[in-house]
């Protein structure tokens, strides 16, 4: 029972990244009618956004300490950073230390201006072109961007790590009288993408602006010829698919170490979760996601993969087939919906 | 000739012709000169020339006709480069059964994930295939080399092994992939003056199939099954509705397709026994999209040039360093020499998918139609400069 | 004798009952139109007869045959065509192309993979083509792309098309819809030579009052998803049913 409960926590963290992207990629599909492979890669920059900050915040300065010697016997050479030397050590560090969280606040006007100047800039020329062109720019563009990001922070994985204070595990299990030892962070984590996924529902839900970007993903014509601008609306739907994604990649890194091919392993994945949830079904993007996530925890077991070696490989593919060949509109989808 | 009419037996003779005179016109440069960096004409190259030039006219079949854009391919190169190697560790170096069966595996694995795939179209079809690919990768890699049940050995590749069974090997023959006996590294150094050149006998079974499938592919698209697939592409409901069952048209390009790309990856076994599954990654597949949009999709000369060019300067790119930047730009104030290879640096060398991201963004944006299109377009613009300017001509002595 | 035999026919889309307890005969080589105001269900009727729709309940017969449960290129093997609201040809190909498929499909069935011999090669098909592009008098645009096509000949191509597989049913939706009254006229003439010249039963969904008078010899008024009266034109012309539920509606 313990370990039961432990693989569903486990599934969950991988699932909330999945089910942020896949989020975000229906909100696209959905709005746009773009299929934006370019998502991936926003992730990904997000996740590079932790980093520079904490690059930032770690800028330092060099002072020369006469009273202690380095193994060579010249006088030591202590690097202070500068953030420490203008808030004192103690609130100084208490910054780099909690520069993942901090990296919200940072990266938030960095995705959605990213997100603004992608889709003013590209994907607004290709509404018109066939569903093969959306997919080939964006899927070169997705290339570049790792390619930039790889050419400045290099191919190797970055250590990013959580604030002390989320760093350790917890016994989860205390509560209910059992013993489940889990990463703090990573109940942060999951915590956090509810937390944005409920944010977005709410925000489609409860405003005028989202019911009229609901209205424009049933029926674009009819809600254009309402006089309503709904482009206008459309383009900050992207931006904010974007933050979504890249706030999904920020979070992400104390628990994966970012790296620039990560955003393309996660986009493939995603597409396969917005498959199965349904094709422009929102639900269903975050329900798939957080449903394949634990399947995959179920899947890396011991007890599995000695019995069917590799199967938390390909399990999430698997079930993509299965779903397809019994519904093809995948679990939550809509007739008529992306039809082809 | 050949049941083909004149423009298109025009056209397999120029690729026939391009093909076997290659290994001169790609070493334009003498040996020894510094510009013979530039040269094509080694086996290695050609080699590759050639095989993506049969997976792109492969991936056109079913891309530039139908319209399906499989994100996928790669899976297909992957399983004939296996298929191969296994049949080298089975029966021996000898590269018939490889190819043969390289294409018979591919063939049924494509009918497999196109009947799955082929339920849906335009993006879902698209994000299918590249699922399929994405886990063969992970099947090739990971699950299907363990210790138990070692089908292609996972990272270091499969290759052939002393212990191998073999059973066709016999001593005389070359312990290398071999056409009953001629080995494919077996290359006639031709030294013409300062010119040296490479004729190698991998090279021209390659050349020889890849014009076998350029062939086929130009009777595929003047058929009435050809016909059928560029129906497909344009009007699905019309084909529904006139009494066509579209499904079974574009599975069979699929198959089609999938064969070729096997075929590809059983050449590449050939001639180079080693396989790996980085062959059969979403960026492989990716290539082949950009090497067909690159020359032109859905005509028939565009894939050729597209493998060609991308192979080219993959191969140029990456071999530019900044020590090589440095000496062309060397006629530069030293600073602006410096700001030069400063600016071009991220893209040569390691930096090649930078400069091929772009170059597929570029070529979506602004040239859809491919090479193809643009040369199609530069010869109406000079040819409406020319006409401009024969009036012209004759205007001037009157004024 | 009846070809066409639509017996009960139900079809419910969640709350709302598009079709109910349909019955419609029609008899062979007559022009049969089916009228009725926006919303009374011919679309959702003509999509039960060509496989796009599944009734609830009822059958449809064509010929002696079911065509409930088949796919839309079976029913059209089975001898209907369809010829579509905004015309549905393929605008990539050439004409003399668009021509050809429809009599490959007649010739050679759902799916044949004749993927040598070269289309040149197909006389019989480039003849069959060519001389139903003479009929349509569109010969002189036959190496034109489809989509260049004025919207007039866009029409005749689809009905030509259509026609090019010697159906023993065409089906007409709205053939005229957002057509100028030239045009229009023309497309009834067309229709008209097609039914006196050929062995053909024609089926037309039509909201233009001077079309289904000018063409049919029979017509099936339906309302709210229900037939109201089918009749000889001259009688639903002085029908008060048929004037209170459609005419009255336009006058």
């Amino acid at each position: 029972m313990d370990a039961f409960l432990l693989q569903i926590l486990n599934g969950l963290d991988k699932g909330s990244a999945y089910a942020l992207i896949a989020l975000g990629l229906t909100l696209i599909f959905g709005t746009l009618g773009v299929v934006n492979f370019a998502h991936g890669a926003l992730f990904m920059i997000g996740a590079f956004c932790a980093v520079t900050l904490q690059r930032l915040l770690n800028l330092s300065f060099e002072t020369i300490d006469p009273s202690q010697k380095d193994f060579l016997g010249n006088p030591l050479k202590v690097k202070t950073p500068y953030i420490e030397s203008w808030f004192g050590p103690d609130l100084g560090g208490a910054i780099i230390d909690w520069s993942v969280p901090l990296a919200i606040l940072f990266a938030i006007p960095i995705m959605i201006a990213i997100g603004f100047v992608m889709e003013r800039g590209l994907i607004k020329h290709f509404y018109k072109r066939p569903h093969a062109d959306q997919i080939l720019v964006t899927f070169g563009l997705a290339i570049v961007l790792q390619e930039v990001v790889k050419y400045f922070y290099g191919a190797n994985p970055i250590q990013t790590p959580a604030p002390d204070a989320l760093n350790g595990i917890a016994n989860l299990g205390a509560i209910i009288g059992m013993d489940i030892v889990y990463p703090v962070w990573r109940i942060v984590y999951f915590c956090f993408s509810v937390l944005i996924i409920a944010a977005i529902f709410a925000f489609l839900q409860f405003t005028t602006f989202g019911m009229v970007v609901r209205a424009g993903m049933a029926d674009r014509e009819t809600v254009g010829l309402l006089g309503i601008n709904i482009d206008r609306r459309f383009t900050i739907m992207f931006g904010i698919a974007a933050a979504v994604a890249g706030l999904a990649g920020v979070m992400y890194t104390p628990i994966n170490p970012p790296n620039y091919h990560m955003g393309m392993d996660f986009l493939v994945l995603s597409f396969v979760v917005v498959v199965v949830g349904g094709m422009g079904s929102l639900p269903g993007a975050v329900l798939a996601g957080f449903l394949l996530g634990v399947l995959e925890s179920f899947a890396s077991t011991t007890w599995a993969t000695t019995t069917l070696p590799g199967i938390n490989q390909i399990i999430i593919y698997v079930v993509a087939i299965v779903v397809l060949l019994t519904r093809p509109r995948g679990l939550m989808g809509l007739k008529g919906v992306m039809e082809d | 000739m050949f049941g083909l009419n004149t423009k298109d037996t025009k056209s397999l003779f120029i690729v026939a012709f391009l093909v076997v005179v290659a290994p001169f016109i790609l070493n334009p440069f003498p040996a020894a000169s510094a510009m013979a960096q530039f040269n094509a004409g080694y086996p290695d190259l050609m080699q590759k020339f050639v095989i993506f030039g049969i997976f792109a006219i492969g991936f056109n079949i079913l891309f530039g006709l139908t319209g399906y854009l499989s994100f996928g391919h790669a899976a297909f190169l992957g399983i004939g480069s296996y298929s191969c190697v296994w049949m080298f560790k089975l029966l021996g170096y000898n590269v018939i059964p490889g190819i043969v069966l390289s294409v018979i595996i591919s063939g049924i694995f494509a009918l497999a994930i196109g009947f799955v795939s082929l339920r849906r179209s335009g993006i879902y079809f698209s994000i299918l295939t590249l699922a399929f690919a994405q886990m063969s990768f992970a099947l090739a890699y990971s699950v299907l080399s363990n210790p138990k049940f070692n089908l292609t050995n996972g990272e270091t590749g499969l290759q052939v092994y002393a212990n191998d069974p073999q059973w066709f090997h016999r001593d005389s023959l070359p312990d290398l992939p071999h056409l009953f006996g001629l080995s494919m590294r077996a290359t006639h150094k031709l030294e013409i003056g300062a010119w040296e050149f490479q004729l190698n006998a991998g090279y021209y079974l390659c050349a020889l199939m890849m014009l076998v499938c350029f062939y086929l592919a130009i009777r595929i698209f003047r058929s009435p099954f050809g016909l059928m697939l560029r129906a497909v592409k344009s009007n699905q409901q019309r084909m529904n509705y006139t009494g066509l069952n579209t499904r079974p048209y574009t599975l069979a390009a699929f198959v089609i397709s999938g064969m070729y790309a096997g075929l590809a990856g059983g050449l590449l076994s050939a001639v180079d026994p080693l396989a790996g599954a980085e062959r059969m990654q979403w960026t492989a597949s990716g290539e082949v999209v950009l090497m067909t949009i690159l020359g032109g999709a859905g005509t028939l000369i565009g894939p050729v040039l597209g493998a060609g060019f991308i192979k080219y300067f993959e191969n140029i790119f990456s071999k530019i360093n900044d020590h090589v930047l440095h000496s062309w730009f060397a006629f530069l104030p030293d600073g602006l020499e410096d700001f030069v290879v400063f600016l071009i640096h991220p893209f040569i060398g390691k930096g090649w998918h930078l400069t091929l991201g772009i170059l597929f963004m570029l070529v979506v944006i602004f040239l859809p139609g491919g090479l193809v299109e643009g040369g199609q377009r530069l010869g109406k613009w000079l040819h409406r400069r020319k006409a401009k300017d024969t009036p012209s001509a004759k205007t001037e002595p009157a004024e | 004798m009846s070809i066409l035999e639509v017996k009960n026919v139900g079809k419910r889309f969640g709350g709302l009952q598009a079709l109910s307890k349909v019955n419609l005969s029609v008899k062979e080589n007559t022009v049969h139109a089916i009228i009725g105001p926006n919303g009374a269900g011919k679309s959702t009727l003509l999509n039960c007869l060509v496989g796009k729709l599944m009734p609830d309940s009822g059958s449809v017969m064509f010929d002696g045959q079911s065509v409930l449960g088949r796919a839309p290129y079976e029913i059209n093997q089975m001898g209907i065509s369809r010829v579509f609201q905004t015309p549905e040809i393929f605008g990539d190909l050439t004409v003399l192309e668009n021509m050809m498929i429809p009599c490959f499909a007649k010739r050679d069935g759902a799916f044949t993979l004749n993927a040598l011999p070269g289309v040149q090669k197909q006389k019989d098909i480039l003849q069959k083509a060519e001389q139903m592009l003479e009929e349509m008098r569109m010969s002189d645009k036959r190496h034109m792309h489809a989509a260049a096509l004025s919207r007039g000949d866009k029409r005749r191509l689809e009905i030509g098309m259509c026609l090019s597989q010697d159906p023993r049913l065409l089906l007409l939706d709205e053939p005229t819809a957002g057509m100028a009254r030239a045009d229009t006229n023309n497309t009834i003439d067309l229709l008209k030579e097609i039914s006196d010249q050929r062995d053909i039963t024609i089926a037309i969904i039509e909201h233009d009052m001077h079309v289904v008078f000018s063409l049919a010899n029979r017509i099936t008024v339906l309302a709210q998803g229900t037939p109201l009266v089918e009749d000889d034109p001259e009688n639903i012309r002085g029908n008060p049913k048929v004037r209170e539920a459609y005419l009255g509606e336009t006058a």
